[in-house]
């Protein structure tokens, strides 16, 4: 049965979904007993499946994270919601030393079958500690599976297929897609290892590569360009950023044979640096009638001032003038 | 017989050297515990020979010194427990029943090892005894072991978990994050200090304030006891009691035993020349505080074995070593093709 949902009851939607099917799926992180601030992705979860499933914390992201680890590893499937990607730096060791790489450490015997939900919240001069999405750092793992749905449909059931693959899954929402409205149907389980970039608009002059909040931006963006062009760009939206299935994304490219990379991060060994190269490595470079355009954050932190931030987040306007830019340079 | 030394004297070598009160525990239960601190010594030792003479290429940590500790504590351990290890855990995994094949395969790189020969000497998990995992980050399976905690509260079964840590350990944050949550939660939990008083070289005097670290436990409210780390039966004792009170009120315990590893912090040297306070002649003090010659001492002494009996079970033990040493040799290597395995779990 089909239904309005928005970003936000989709990843609801997910949980309840979870907690109903899986006795063993428990959710931990701060402010799970009153979670404004995550809208209203976690609301009543508590008062649903009660205070053993629906963990709060002390302010201790790395142990916090640590033992959801270490539940993992005897049979339990734990999300781990940290509210802000910022403060989720706390817990890179039990990320990065111990989940990524307890399958190869031990000779593939054992699997940390663990979430960590981490969030976007960035923008309203919230400055350089309160804004950052560092899904590359993650991505640069071997080991770890890293998800960032664009949809309202991905949102919930790119959740379940994080929380029931086998391997540790880092998924990153984003609070500037939470009022996204779409109409979508049952939840369908879907094999993690099988999701690939999917084409959301079909073209042939340029495509345009991004995920999550950016692959918003690069789609409103489209719709903002002229009748002219507006058919001329394929989109892409990558779903899952790591590991990367990439043969989609290059037959695009061999047909319309100029790229574009839109991402929500630092451009120095990033997202779009990371795609960028992939692709060359995997078609002939001369076939290309113009250079790859790596659209990622200025690089330097955050501003905290309104009037720096405006210069520094990406928007729709400054992507549109980007894509114009391009089309008029090759036509 | 027993001098009336004080907690404090703990961390005085010269002190707690005497023989100890065997009875009231049976023969049977002394010649199990005794063959296992044997078995752990004898393949420390086997271990440091085999590195000296680069047969095992990896860094080796050696608990040498510190058997007692897992030994007295595994007695008190059911398979459905969950044990978290560090560095230093070829003690705790054979404490537990481990066979030492395929410790000895795993350090030599052979399929058939612990860890399918991806781990070595650092990397060791058995979860046929409730082994769940080894890692060299200090401190880094402390919270997991809370985490086992989480999992087997919300099943409701009477399993416990434990995390294995040192004294260098309680220096990180997340030892301190991770006493506050298993105590807010109620986990099951038994946070065990092996307080061998240096962090790789560095003493603890000169890295905290006091050489007790179970002051910790008392700020989180945790119960702990402070043991003599060198001492079995102590170990067994105080662990038995601790154990049994978590599984009953579902509280985390904490167990800080003072010992002193013979040898360095890693491999075969015996590191009296590196760091701070680790000199010939404190070692030597504190080997006359060897928990196997205390054992054995008070066995002999309270006509429980005699000297010849404890030395054949030495011997044979030694000849078993050997012999398993011999037999891995002759194991498969890892496949070199196998390089890529793993990094994502395969066995769906």
């Amino acid at each position: 049965m089909k239904k309005n949902l928005t970003y936000s009851e989709a990843i609801l939607e997910g949980f309840k979904y979870l907690l109903d099917n899986y006795p063993e799926v428990f959710v931990i992180g701060q402010g799970l007993w009153s979670p404004w601030y995550v809208g209203n992705s976690m609301k009543d979860l508590d008062k649903l499946y009660g205070k053993e499933r629906i963990i709060d914390t002390p302010v201790s992201e790395n142990a916090v994270t640590g033992a959801a680890v270490g539940a993992s590893l005897c049979g339990s499937k734990p999300i781990v919601v940290h509210p802000r990607m910022d403060f989720l730096l706390y817990a890179m060791d039990p990320i990065i030393n111990q989940a990524a790489k307890w399958s190869y450490m031990f000779g593939g015997q054992s699997n940390p079958q663990l979430t960590v939900r981490s969030i976007v919240n960035r923008g309203g001069e919230q400055g350089a500690q309160h804004s950052q999405l560092l899904h590359s750092l993650f991505a640069h793992i071997p080991g770890l599976r890293v998800v960032m749905p664009f949809s309202v449909k991905d949102a919930r059931d790119l959740l379940i297929s994080s929380v029931l693959c086998k391997d540790p899954v880092i998924y990153i929402d984003d609070r500037w897609l939470y009022d996204q409205v779409d109409t979508i149907s049952d939840v369908e389980i879907k094999d993690l290892e099988d999701q690939s970039p999917k084409k959301i608009i079909d073209g042939n002059e340029i495509t345009i590569i991004a995920s999550g909040f950016s692959t918003k931006l690069a789609k409103n963006a489209i719709d903002k360009l002229s009748i002219k062009n507006k058919n001329s760009i394929e989109l892409f939206d990558l779903r899952v950023i790591s590991p990367i299935k990439y043969d989609s994304i290059v037959k695009s490219i061999l047909k319309t044979k100029r790229f574009m990379v839109v991402d929500g991060g630092w451009k120095t060994c990033g997202l779009a640096s990371e795609i960028i190269s992939s692709i060359v490595e995997r078609i002939d470079p001369s076939s290309l009638l113009s250079k790859p355009v790596n659209v990622s954050l200025k690089e330097c932190p955050a501003p905290s001032s309104g009037l720096l931030e405006e210069n520094y987040y990406l928007s729709e306007n400054n992507l549109v003038d980007l894509i114009n830019r391009e089309l008029e340079n090759n036509n | 017989m027993i001098k009336n030394n004080t907690t404090e004297d703990l961390l005085d070598p010269n002190k707690y050297q005497d023989n100890y009160e065997i009875s009231p525990f049976s023969k049977e239960v002394c010649e199990s515990l005794f063959r296992k601190l044997v078995l752990i010594r004898e393949t420390e030792i086997k271990i440091a020979n085999e590195r000296k003479l680069n047969n095992i290429k990896g860094p080796v940590h050696l608990s040498a010194g510190q058997e007692a500790v897992s030994v007295g504590i595994s007695e008190n351990v059911k398979n459905s427990d969950y044990i978290f290890g560090n560095h230093r855990s070829h003690a705790h995994i054979l404490s537990l029943g481990s066979p030492v094949d395929k410790l000895f395969a795993e350090l030599i790189g052979r399929s058939t090892g612990l860890s399918k020969g991806y781990g070595g000497s650092m990397h060791l998990v058995d979860m046929d005894v409730g082994f769940m995992g080894s890692v060299p980050i200090v401190a880094g399976t402390v919270s997991m072991a809370v985490g086992a905690g989480f999992a087997i509260s919300q099943r409701k079964s009477d399993s416990i978990s434990i995390a294995y840590l040192g004294d260098g350990a309680v220096e990180e944050g997340v030892f301190h994050e991770s006493l506050n949550l298993a105590k807010v939660n109620n986990l099951p939990v038994l946070f065990v200090v092996e307080n061998n008083l240096f962090s790789s070289h560095m003493d603890i005097d000169k890295r905290q304030p006091s050489s007790f670290t179970s002051r910790f436990a008392k700020s989180n409210l945790i119960e702990y006891k402070i043991v003599d780390g060198n001492n079995v039966l102590d170990v067994l004792r105080c662990s038995k009691e601790l154990i049994k009170n978590i599984r009953e009120t579902k509280e985390p315990k904490f167990i800080e035993a003072i010992t002193y590893r013979m040898f360095g912090h890693v491999d075969w040297r015996e590191d009296i020349d590196v760091g701070t306070n680790r000199c010939e002649e404190s070692l030597r003090k504190w080997k006359l505080r060897c928990p196997i010659k205390r054992f054995q001492n008070s066995l002999i002494e309270q006509n429980f074995f005699s000297e010849s009996e404890l030395d054949s079970i030495k011997l044979e033990i030694i000849n078993a070593l050997d012999y398993s040493w011999q037999k891995v040799t002759n194991d498969p290597l890892v496949d070199k093709k196998s390089l890529l395995n793993n990094v994502y779990f395969e066995n769906k």
